[in-house]
């Protein structure tokens, strides 16, 4: 198990140790040279400032939100609950393509941060959410019999127990961020993600795509370690036992039905316009037509990836967890926490550096199906570690001992005892990497075999084309793909699991 | 079934010696509990006659099976044939109760009549209706759940059966029943049976044979009755029930101490502590008969009541009297001691 955990952790640090050599090997000299241009700080400026602008409104989107269809009598809550969430299940690139296909003019900066905001407010809104439902009533109730007003206690007593949630949601927001592509390219906004791949695309320029990976490496890390720092600290919001009781909802007034369409408005432009923008070009399309054979070409090629990709995470992600949970110690650690690096590691590096460790070292599996599943396997392993854990942590090791006891030997207490207790979380787990993969862009774009076509890439060559009829209906595929996980993540009532996503 | 017998063992986690030169003999078809503080390194004793762990030295014989020690080659649990029932019972949470009882028995066995006949042979023998054997571990109560965690251990008729705290996740009422449940089972099947605990209560009111250990080694074993009358040094009597010691001197069959003249179990001379158990200190009520003292607390629980007394000479001392008829606190009494008192001498041996 060591053996096979030391193998899983090296896939998962071939990106970041080939963005450090290649910082060692080029010298600071040379890299300060290819950083210190103009392109560059337009670039930095661009990323920082789009990440910053769109954390903020998503935070203060998400936690709006979340107040109101929690903790409101607003009318119909549960609904719009649904509603609100549903965003997640169009892929960022798609909203993109939904909105500038509808409307050329939307573009640059407040293209880009409407587009982004409108795809990535559910990962604030969801943990809030979670939060808020977690809330022991009994603390709020405290602080009136002390006096506070209702007002004083939402600052005091409410708002410091949801800024793990709010300040989580935000920091993947803007993981998420420095990770996105397809949207930003659609978009006509260039950050270090969109220029990293024109450089890459355009000139095959190693050296200059590679540094700029550098830079963005470096700020996704600071965001990660924000966020690790902040998951640190967090507190379980109950500490008593016993069951929760909802909290009292906060009656509107007159406000209520200026607020339901407040709530409206946002999932008409979140989730309305790409429904419609969608189906225009279904029905009225010019260039929209339905190959049916290139649809379920790409289709097929899309599921085996994925059910490869589902396969090998799960497999790599279940040595890493055994030694995490049954065999603590500094090597386990090590071994877990390189495995949570990729969660700092956009698509877009991870692809490049495989294309250039592979063309250096093994040549021979360059443009093959194996690459491309080892880029997966390092995007979406913390995504399966996190849930095979949670499994394994259901099934104690007083089990196995109990097991023995009653004469079982080691392979039939783990074909008779743990395989079944886990078989549910690692089902879970290569779902949810199936899903992500369905809808990866980016590192599939660069690393997939020439003549493979997935849906993403189809519907990323009509939309780049201009052709968006033609994308339509890769574009409803890959939303239909992506409903399953939007799904998952509505129902688990964990902040945990929401936080756990990676960029794609 | 057949005997348990421990001899020497030992077994150290880094530095920390957690059994030390342990010898216990347990008769065939008898039950022993082995009681102790936490981290006095009884659970690493029953790890360690289970399997889970191989002792540095010693030897561990069921009947005349050695399982492990010195120059044996341990044998891995799954060989061993003891049933082991953790805390919390650790039902198998994917597995019915009737699958549970079945865990151990024969491949054959376990889809066949035979193996439904065990299951139910098992779940009367721990008084639970027949039809639990269909319920999952999450429709039991707790009690429900040890006492199936007890038939799973018995179904495939281990040489030993180990208990490893069993009732200590159970509200008070549910333990008592649970308990005698347990016993009653282990009794029927002529079970050889040994159980861990800290409670003193379940290990006086289970056993044939108390064991109690301190500090990873073992400092008494004996029948419970003489365990609480005649603990082995004052350390023990404290742990083993409330014990009030007081410094005394003893000249033969009698010792003088600040409630007076007291009877000695052994005669002895010189300077002692003497044990003295709450229950034989007799409170007068009425006479002015005995040692005075002035009342401080009285802690009542129905049947009977604690009380704790300050002598004049500012002794302090803890008395257990019927509940019926009591005194309050500020009353002044007088005390004076019935029975035999157990002496030792300040190195701790009598």
């Amino acid at each position: 198990m060591l053996v096979a955990g030391a193998a899983v952790a090296l896939l998962a640090l071939v990106p970041l140790v080939y963005v450090a050599t290649y910082v060692v090997i080029i010298g600071p000299a040379d890299l300060w040279q290819l950083l210190a241009r103009p392109r560059i700080a337009e670039l930095l400026r661009n990323t920082v400032t789009l990440a910053i602008a769109c954390m903020a409104a998503t935070a203060a989107l998400g936690v709006s939100l979340g107040l109101l269809v929690e903790r409101t009598d607003l009318p119909g809550r549960r609904l719009w609950h649904g509603l609100l969430v549903a965003p997640l299940a169009v892929p960022a690139f798609v909203n993109g393509y939904a909105w500038v296909s509808l409307d050329r003019s939307v573009h640059g900066f407040t293209g880009a941060f409407t587009v982004v905001t409108l795809s990535y407010y559910p990962l604030v809104y969801l943990p809030v959410v979670a939060m808020l439902r977690r809330l022991d009533p009994a603390l709020e109730e405290s602080a009136w019999s002390l006096g506070h007003s209702r007002a004083r206690t939402f600052r005091t007593v409410v708002l410091p127990q949801l800024r793990p949630a709010l300040l989580g949601g935000a920091l993947l927001v803007g993981l998420h961020l420095l990770a996105e592509f397809g949207a930003l390219s659609l978009l006509r906004f260039p950050t270090f993600t969109t220029a990293i791949y024109d450089q890459y695309g355009s000139t095959f320029n190693g050296a200059a795509a590679t540094a700029m990976a550098v830079v963005l490496v470096l700020l996704c890390l600071v965001l990660l370690l924000a966020e690790l720092r902040l998951r640190g600290d967090r507190r379980y919001a109950r500490l008593g036992r016993g069951a929760a009781r909802g909290a009292v909802p906060l009656a509107l007034g007159r406000w209520r039905w200026p607020l339901v369409g407040v709530v409206g408005a946002v999932v008409v432009l979140a989730l309305g316009i790409p429904a419609f923008s969608l189906l225009r070009w279904l029905v009225v399309g010019t260039s929209t037509e339905f190959p049916v054979a290139e649809l379920a070409e790409a289709l097929v090629a899309t599921i085996a990836l994925a059910l490869a990709g589902a396969v090998a995470t799960t497999l790599a992600a279940i040595p890493v967890v055994w030694l995490a949970v049954r065999h603590r110690g500094w090597a386990s650690t090590v071994i877990e926490r390189s495995t949570y690096v990729a969660n700092a590691l956009p698509g877009i590096v991870v692809g490049l550096a495989l294309v250039v460790a592979s063309l250096r070292l093994v040549p021979a599996i360059y443009q093959t199906a194996a690459l491309l599943v080892a880029a997966y396997v390092i995007l979406f392993l913390p995504r399966a570690v996190v849930t095979v854990r949670a499994g394994l942590e259901q099934a104690p090791t007083v089990l196995d001992d109990v097991a023995h006891s009653l004469g079982t030997g080691p392979l039939a207490t783990a074909r008779r005892v743990t395989l079944p207790l886990i078989a549910p979380s690692l089902g879970a787990g290569a779902a949810l990497v199936f899903l992500a993969i369905s809808t990866e862009l980016t590192a599939t774009l660069m690393l997939s075999p020439i003549g493979t076509h997935t849906l993403a890439t189809e519907f990323w060559s009509a939309s780049s084309e201009l052709r968006y009829g033609a994308a339509a209906p890769y574009a409803l595929l890959l939303v239909l793909v992506s409903i399953p996980a939007t799904v998952l993540l509505m129902r688990s009532d964990s902040p945990a699991t929401t936080t756990e996503r990676v960029p794609v | 079934m057949s005997s348990l017998t421990i001899t020497g063992v030992t077994k150290s986690f880094g530095s920390t010696r957690a059994v030390d030169d342990v010898t216990l003999h347990v008769p065939h078809g008898s039950f022993t509990t082995v009681l102790g503080p936490s981290g006095c390194g009884k659970t690493t004793l029953l790890r360690l006659i289970a399997g889970f762990l191989v002792p540095e030295a010693g030897t561990i014989a069921f009947g005349s099976t050695v399982v492990a020690g010195d120059g044996v080659r341990s044998m891995p649990p799954q060989t061993r044939r003891v049933g082991y029932v953790p805390q919390e019972g650790a039902l198998f949470p994917h597995l019915d109760v009737a699958a549970n009882i079945a865990f151990g028995l024969p491949r054959e066995a376990r889809g066949a009549q035979e193996g439904r006949d065990r299951v139910a042979e098992m779940l009367d023998l721990v008084e639970l209706p027949a039809d639990f054997r269909h319920r999952r571990p999450d429709e039991l109560s707790g009690g429900q759940q040890q006492r199936v965690a007890l038939a799973r251990s018995l179904a495939p008729q281990p040489a030993v059966v180990l208990l490893d705290e069993p009732f200590s996740s159970l509200d008070a009422s549910l333990r008592g029943s649970t308990s005698r449940a347990v016993r009653r089972a282990l009794e029927a099947t002529n079970t050889t049976a040994l159980l861990v605990t800290h409670d003193q209560n379940e290990a006086l009111s289970l056993a044939d044979q108390v064991a109690v250990m301190r500090a990873g080694r073992l400092v008494q074993s004996a029948p419970p009755s003489e365990v609480y009358l005649s603990p082995t040094d004052p350390q023990v009597a404290e742990f083993v029930g409330r014990a009030v010691v007081l410094p005394g001197t003893a000249t033969d069959a009698r010792a003088t101490c600040a409630l007076g003249e007291v009877v000695l179990t052994e005669p002895t001379t010189g300077p002692v502590a003497l044990m003295i158990r709450p229950e034989q200190v007799y409170v007068d009520l009425a006479h002015e008969e005995g040692v005075r003292g002035t009342v401080e607390e009285v802690s009542y629980y129905g049947h009977d009541c604690a009380v704790q007394v300050s002598l004049d000479d500012g002794t302090s001392v803890l008395a257990r009297m019927a509940g019926v008829r009591h005194p309050v606190a500020g009353d002044t009494v007088h005390l004076r001691v019935t029975g035999l008192v157990r002496a030792y001498h300040p190195a701790g041996s009598p």
